[in-house]
């Protein structure tokens, strides 16, 4: 999906309706922080690390 | 943001820790966290020879990187589900972490000595739930290849986060004899049982899923098709949704229930004594292991569904 315009990272996991500390959010081969920007022509991965099941 | 240790430009924030690290200093938390863990539970030592059931996600394969790391004599353990293009994939992740460091991965593949089965039928045979299966089999396989190879201790990738969803549930249904074995460390109870530890029982998920990350890990991050409504994925997102409005909330609900709740809980349920199996001969409480009768209930209604196509 695409969001418009320059955005803090916390802003866009909570837009995206996702609990905090769910997700890592990777932009090339670097990890993200919440307090960190996302520019307008930029693409990010949002990764979940939640594990199912039983193990 | 900023480590909180070196003040360089901070790549995870832990709100848990009220902490933020930078790549080198998170490495190196995540890494002391697990050696702690080890040492306060006396899970083993650097003498021990230990089996790491992998199975190519973030976690076991995390652990490994980990203890490989720390110094400690490993071998990996991967058994095939035989869950389509997950297990393959989830194989190949396993087998290269393994060859990229030079370390002995033992792969096995499900019903291998039983008739070749799958968990999608085991699950549709016996209408259990696939990962109620899945459980069954796995602690069978991991039990017999770890006493099998000699190993003095069985490592599993079990997180902080799957502990506080599995004390929930037990919480929840009061089921005492499962609170009662809900430990890091699980002594053995027979000869042919080796200890069972969990590593990355104070660890989060985020925790470890970052240091994947970081070290380049290359894991599977689909998850299992069958955990899809899983329980356990309920008990997780109630509790990061709590975690979320209060940071620390998963640590202290399973290190404290592991200080103040679990000596009121270990001796609530009597402990059977174990024979061995008639068909394995692995340990048993009755005549044969849940793994067997799991095995001969599979095969049995194989049977009635030919005799029916057949009528």
């Amino acid at each position: 999906m695409s969001l418009a315009g320059r955005r803090r990272v916390g802003d866009i996991v909570r837009t995206l309706g996702i609990v905090a500390g769910t997700v890592l959010v990777i932009r090339g081969e670097d990890l993200l922080t919440d307090d960190q920007f996302v520019e307008d022509d930029e693409s990010i991965e949002v990764r979940a690390v939640i594990s199912g099941g039983l193990r | 943001m900023k480590c909180r240790r070196c003040a360089e430009t901070a790549v995870v924030q832990l709100r848990s820790h009220n902490s933020a690290f930078c790549k080198p200093c998170f490495l190196l938390f995540f890494r002391r966290a697990v050696e702690r863990a080890i040492d306060r539970d006396r899970m083993f030592t650097r003498d021990d020879h230990v089996l790491v059931a992998v199975s190519g996600g973030k976690d076991s394969l995390a652990l490994w990187d980990v203890l490989h790391d720390l110094g400690y004599r490993t071998e990996g353990l991967y058994l095939g589900l035989g869950i389509g293009d997950y297990s393959a994939e989830s194989e190949r992740k396993a087998m290269r972490f393994a060859l990229s460091r030079g370390l002995k991965l033992r792969v096995l593949a499900l019903g291998e000595e039983a008739g070749s089965f799958t968990i999608s039928e085991a699950t549709s045979t016996t209408r259990r739930p696939p990962c109620s299966a899945c459980g069954t089999f796995k602690r069978h396989y991991f039990d017999q290849a770890a006493a099998a190879g000699g190993f003095d201790v069985l490592a599993t990738g079990h997180n902080l986060d799957d502990e506080a969803a599995r004390l929930l549930g037990n919480v929840l249904h009061w089921q005492l004899a499962y609170l009662a074995k809900q430990q890091p460390v699980l002594t053995p109870t027979h000869p042919r049982f080796v200890r069972k530890v969990r590593p990355l029982y104070r660890t989060s998920e985020l925790e470890s899923a970052t240091y994947a990350f970081l070290r380049g890990i290359d894991y599977v991050v689909e998850e299992c098709p069958n955990s899809h409504g899983a329980t356990q994925l309920v008990y997780k997102d109630l509790m990061n949704r709590l975690e979320q409005r209060m940071p620390g909330s998963k640590l202290m609900f399973v290190t404290d229930f592991l200080k103040h709740g679990h000596p009121l809980f270990a001796d609530a349920t009597a402990h059977p004594d174990l024979g061995e199996c008639a068909t394995c001969g692995m340990p048993a409480a009755g005549e044969r292991c849940g793994y067997c009768r799991l095995v001969s209930e599979i095969e049995r209604r194989r049977a009635q569904a030919v005799t029916y196509s057949r009528a």
